[in-house]
């Protein structure tokens, strides 16, 4: 039987097409973006720059490197990500096991989804306004407040949308044995879902990592290795921020540089995060 | 059955069952549904805390000028007391409308790629990728920006529309740069992308896969299936996550603001430089307490972006948390 060609199939085929190139589009700038970075931080990547600290002149090309950065980076994020741990896993418990799907929930998860649309530079002017009214200056602790605000929305909804799937027959098992609302969040939800809350964990850390505008105000930038939370602290992307901004080649290299850097620490806690959560899920029932 | 029998494993010391009882771990059951019950209000308090905080820093300046004075000003120098809004609003609205329509099309495209022709093995693939670009830093785009898209826009884009679209006062500038509005809109669109692609695949997929079948087994091309079922289902979901994504875009600071060009005036065409209202912040945080009222303002721009911002978020939210309750868990 001769195949007639009618217009909606000449239509289907045009736009499959166009979805391939949308496709490749997109895929492709994720390749673009990681083969810029590579290809042009990597030549300007030594050794003595990540582990030294800035040394006089170094915003004018002289010797050092971002050890200061890198730490000051680990310290913020890692304290926005522990105190926004310490809110974020009740939350999304609570929403659970407690109230579930009822109208509060639904209340809890809006104002969540409309925190996380906040952009990170008005979380920075609020932190900044709260310093102010404290008496804080600019230090690590400013900006680990500012990244813990950043990142409580994140965490708590990657949390909430990994313990919503749990098998409700596992709940109410649990439930049905005598437990308290308590055991089963503690004990079951915990375990149960201890995959999803680490990938949840370490995205909301690359997310703290990698922003700039929040701590632009709040923690500030210094060439020395923070030891205090009243001091100020250096963080990575500021300081490719900075460096990118100097009209010296050798310190814009750096910045290249920098970024690298920066890139592969967020793409290793992406790709660490999935392997992690392989890892932990023989712990789960299935 | 007797109390020997019951199978406890652990606190049993010297003989006698020390395992808390039913009214305790009630009592600590109902502690803790009070203690995160406070928690989980924190995030409603917060969203209300941040605008008011910023508003009433805001205030000051109000005091001074109407807000009609602020936002359709044209002159800012802070230095003399004029403080006009205008060239940053308009900034913002030009970098943001440019990479939403730079954005658009490819993420429709590529999400209805995904929940309508590609294969399992395809998607596997695109989750962890999109994961992966969401996860570059604002700082590490603004890099890309300066290296890739401006010298692009610089050489080829410029001469490209000067020379076949000359005619059309959009596409010429005097700027002698690549820093501008559609190196910005460049930019944006690429980091908005998964955004727009993950959300919109994620309303797609809540068309019941009969109705697909009933419209492929009369007879019905994907791409009719497409316009006639899936399309309709979703349409106000597919909206709301491109607005979302456009809230995603007014918001973004460093990346825009590296590529940008920061120079305070009105655009008129798309090759022009902008200023945008998260990179007039940004910039000049440091000497804002030196003038007087200029922290005032700085704060007020903050307080702007976020009422827009939550406007659109709240509404773009609730369609598509009605949307989302039907996806299969």
């Amino acid at each position: 039987m001769k195949k007639y060609w009618h217009r909606r199939h000449i239509v289907e085929a045009i736009i499959k097409g166009l979805m391939l190139v949308s496709f490749i589009i997109v895929a492709g700038s994720l390749g673009l973006i990681l083969w810029t970075v590579v290809s042009r931080g990597l030549p300007a990547l030594t050794w003595s720059m990540v582990t030294q600290t800035p040394k006089g002149g170094f915003y004018l090309g002289k010797e050092g490197g971002i050890l200061n950065a890198i730490i000051g980076s680990l310290y913020l994020a890692g304290g926005g990500t522990l105190i926004a741990l310490i809110f974020s896993l009740p939350i999304a418990l609570y929403l659970k096991t407690y109230i579930s799907d009822s109208k509060w929930g639904g209340y809890v998860r809006l104002s969540l989804d409309v925190l996380w649309g906040i952009p990170s530079i008005v979380y920075g002017a609020f932190g900044f306004t709260l310093m102010l009214s404290l008496g804080l200056r600019a230090s690590l602790l400013g900006g680990i407040i500012a990244l813990a605000l950043l990142e409580i929305p994140i965490m708590t909804r990657a949390m909430d949308e990994v313990i919503r799937r749990m098998p409700v027959d596992l709940e109410q098992a649990a439930l049905a044995l005598g437990s308290t609302r308590l055991e089963v969040a503690a004990r079951v939800v915990t375990r149960q879902m201890l995959p999803g809350i680490v990938t949840a964990i370490l995205l909301a850390f690359g997310r703290g990592i990698g922003d700039a505008a929040a701590v632009l105000f709040t923690s500030g930038f210094t060439d020395r290795i923070p030891v205090s939370l009243m001091q100020p602290a250096a963080s990575l992307p500021l300081a490719v921020f900075f460096q990118l901004g100097m009209p010296y080649p050798e310190v814009q290299k750096r910045a290249y540089a920098s970024a690298l850097v920066l890139t592969i620490i967020v793409l290793a806690i992406s790709l660490g995060s999935r392997w992690l959560a392989g890892r932990l899920s023989k712990y789960v029932m299935k | 059955m007797s109390k020997q029998e019951i199978p406890v494993s652990l606190n049993k010391k010297e003989g006698r069952d020390v395992r808390p009882s039913l009214a305790s771990r009630r009592r600590q059951d109902q502690a803790t549904g009070r203690t995160f019950f406070v928690i989980t209000v924190l995030p409603i308090v917060l969203v209300v805390v941040i605008t008011i905080a910023l508003a009433m820093r805001f205030w000051p300046i109000l005091k001074e000028y109407s807000l009609w004075e602020l936002v359709s000003g044209a002159v800012w120098k802070p230095g003399q007391g004029k403080f006009g809004f205008w060239p940053f609003i308009s900034g913002t609205f030009w970098v943001t409308i440019v990479g939403v329509v730079l954005a658009v099309p490819p993420c429709i495209l590529t999400s209805l790629y995904l929940s309508e022709y590609a294969h399992n093995s395809t998607r596997e693939v695109m989750k962890p990728l999109l994961d992966l670009l969401a996860a570059i830093p604002s700082v590490v785009y603004g890099v890309w920006g300066v290296i890739a898209i401006v010298p692009l826009v610089e050489s080829t884009l410029k001469p490209f529309f000067a020379k076949y679209l000359g005619f059309i006062p959009f596409f010429v500038s005097k700027n002698p740069t690549g820093y501008g509005i559609l190196s910005g809109g460049i930019v944006l669109a690429v980091m908005i992308a998964p955004f727009i692609i993950a959300v919109t695949y994620e309303v797609l997929v809540t068309v019941s896969q009969g109705l697909r079948e009933a419209s492929l087994a009369i007879g019905a091309t994907q791409w009719q299936t497409i316009r006639a079922i899936v399309i309709p289902q979703t349409l106000p979901g597919i909206i709301a996550s491109v607005v979302l994504g456009a809230t995603r875009a007014l918001g973004e600071t460093m990346a825009v603001l590296m590529v940008v060009g920061n120079v305070p005036q009105v655009p008129k065409s798309i090759f022009d430089t902008a200023y945008p209202l998260p990179a007039l912040i940004a910039n000049n945080y440091g000497e804002m307490m030196s003038i007087p009222l200029y922290d005032a303002a700085l704060l007020g721009a903050a307080f702007m972006l976020l009422v827009v911002i939550l406007i659109f978020n709240i509404s773009s939210t609730l369609v598509l948390q009605r949307m989302l309750v039907r996806r299969p868990r």
